[in-house]
């Protein structure tokens, strides 16, 4: 029997012994915990408009602040525990990002501020920046070439 | 003429090899964990005053092993060799507690199969005629193993239900020549066993196929069974691969009923599954070198015990082989420790 056959019909085999994530459940608690972050940030958002800010101004405000409260949370420690309960609906907007940020600078900060936390501090983030500015440069042709 | 050599992968010890004694330190989930009471140091802060996880680790590893020597009533002086070894990259926690500890020193790499590995070159080194007393143990850290393979330890990640929990923990026993109530009778030195898992968070799944090879190749070798042992322990194959391992041994003609009642896993034992939410149950070299060098031992002592199996359990992956599409190999050696 091929040694691929046996991976396979192994693999099977332990499938039946590993527990499945609750995909469903999890999914409709992330967009659940997700959205409901997201309809905050939109809430105070409206509040400083209404206080006679500038809707830009109003924006780049309420994402910086929440960068900074889970820039915060994870200094503190407390960000993970969150995010455990939480799930997705916590990592995949910008607080998620900004965890991905901090967790790397406070874990290689010992290695030293240059070759640790400097050079390591896109570990996690990286492939994210790489994807988003690639998908936004192809974008960006596509736009260009469909406006001539 | 190898005549300490029985079957294909055994040894047999019959000059006389004993272990004088073990201790294990652990960290804080670890101390909250089943068997507490059987640690001889629990730490409140896996940080144990020092500047780094790994500083942490290597400091634990050289209190086991001190706290061994004292169990044993052996002093430092009296130990010819050290063997140990670690998950880290270059085995920093050993190295840097063989710097402190200032005696010849062996390092080894077996992953979490490290602690039986130790113990059988240990006391295969003993039974030669090589040492008269050597210090063997074996370390991991839940922070240290996660920054190495995983994630930085703040990340937001999420863990599968099949991921197992590194333990923060390090054991060591003092091997010797002269006579103690604890003898080493025989060990088995595995293979190792790919069965194509990919799935770092499948590590029980993975290493499961060893313990196995391990455990039917001895039997093969020294002609016995279950019936033989009070307890046959495999290091961490977790509550996932310890049900495989146990399907797999049944299937392959062993008694069920001795199964269930004999066989057991250091993974399943170190953390309590409704209380502390460790997933998978615990991995690491500490695992298994914690619960052998305390836990096991003092039941030994105590006359609980008589003749136990043990087989600590590794996965031999590198922090890039998987991304380069590999699949975990795993490695279980055993040992048998006797009441004489």
């Amino acid at each position: 029997m091929e040694k691929k056959d046996i991976a396979k019909g192994y693999e099977a085999y332990t499938e039946s012994f590993t527990p499945k994530p609750p995909y469903l459940k999890n999914c409709l608690w992330a967009f659940f915990v997700g959205g409901s972050l997201c309809m905050l940030a939109y809430f105070v958002q409206g509040l400083l408009m209404g206080g006679g800010m500038k809707e830009d101004d109003a924006q780049t405000l309420v994402t910086v602040g929440v960068i900074m409260i889970a820039q915060l949370l994870t200094a503190l420690g407390p960000f993970d525990t969150f995010a455990k309960k939480a799930g997705a609906g916590l990592i995949v907007p910008i607080s998620g990002f900004a965890n991905s940020m901090v967790a790397p600078a406070m874990e290689y900060k010992k290695e030293g501020l240059v070759l640790g936390a400097g050079a390591k501090l896109f570990t996690v983030a990286g492939p994210v920046l790489v994807c988003g500015i690639t998908a936004s440069v192809i974008v960006g042709v596509i736009y260009w070439l469909t406006g001539m | 003429m190898a005549e300490k050599k029985v079957g294909k992968q055994t040894v047999r010890f019959e000059k006389g090899t004993y272990v004088a004694g073990g201790a294990a330190v652990v960290g804080r989930k670890e101390g909250e964990g089943p068997l507490s009471a059987s640690f001889d140091l629990l730490l409140k802060d896996d940080r144990y005053e020092e500047k780094t996880w790994e500083k942490a680790e290597s400091k634990m590893l050289k209190e086991a092993m001190y706290l061994a020597l004292k169990n044993a009533d052996k002093k430092k002086q009296d130990v010819d060799l050290v063997l140990s070894g670690d998950l880290l990259n270059q085995i920093m926690s050993s190295s840097f507690m063989a710097r402190d500890l200032q005696l010849p020193f062996l390092g080894l790499y077996g992953a979490c199969s490290t602690m039986t590995e130790s113990l059988l070159l240990g006391a295969m080194l003993t039974e030669g005629g090589f040492a008269k007393n050597v210090l063997i143990g074996a370390s991991s850290h839940f922070c240290t193993a996660e920054r190495q393979f995983r994630m930085p330890v703040e990340h937001g990640n999420q863990r599968p239900p099949s991921a197992q929990w590194t333990a923060t923990a390090a054991g060591s026993m003092v091997l010797t020549e002269q006579r103690c109530p604890v003898r080493i009778d025989c060990g088995t030195i595995g293979k190792v066993i790919d069965a194509g898992i990919k799935d770092a968070n499948r590590m029980g799944s993975a290493m499961a196929p060893a313990a196995v090879d391990t455990i039917l190749n001895h039997f093969a070798d020294t002609g016995r069974s279950f019936a033989d042992y009070d307890l046959v322990l495999t290091g961490d194959l977790g509550y996932i691969g310890k049900a495989i391992a146990a399907d797999l041994l049944v299937d392959a003609g062993m008694d069920p009923q001795l199964v269930k009642e004999r066989y057991d896993d250091c993974g399943t034992m170190l953390y309590d599954r409704e209380r502390q939410d460790v997933h998978g149950g615990g991995s690491g070299c500490g695992c298994s070198a914690a619960v052998f060098s305390a836990h096991i031992l003092k039941r030994m002592e105590a006359g609980e015990l008589s003749r136990v199996l043990l087989l600590s359990t590794g996965a031999m992956l590198s922090t890039i082989s998987p991304l380069q599409g590999e699949s975990i190999p795993g490695i279980a050696h055993g040992v048998v420790l006797e009441v004489c």
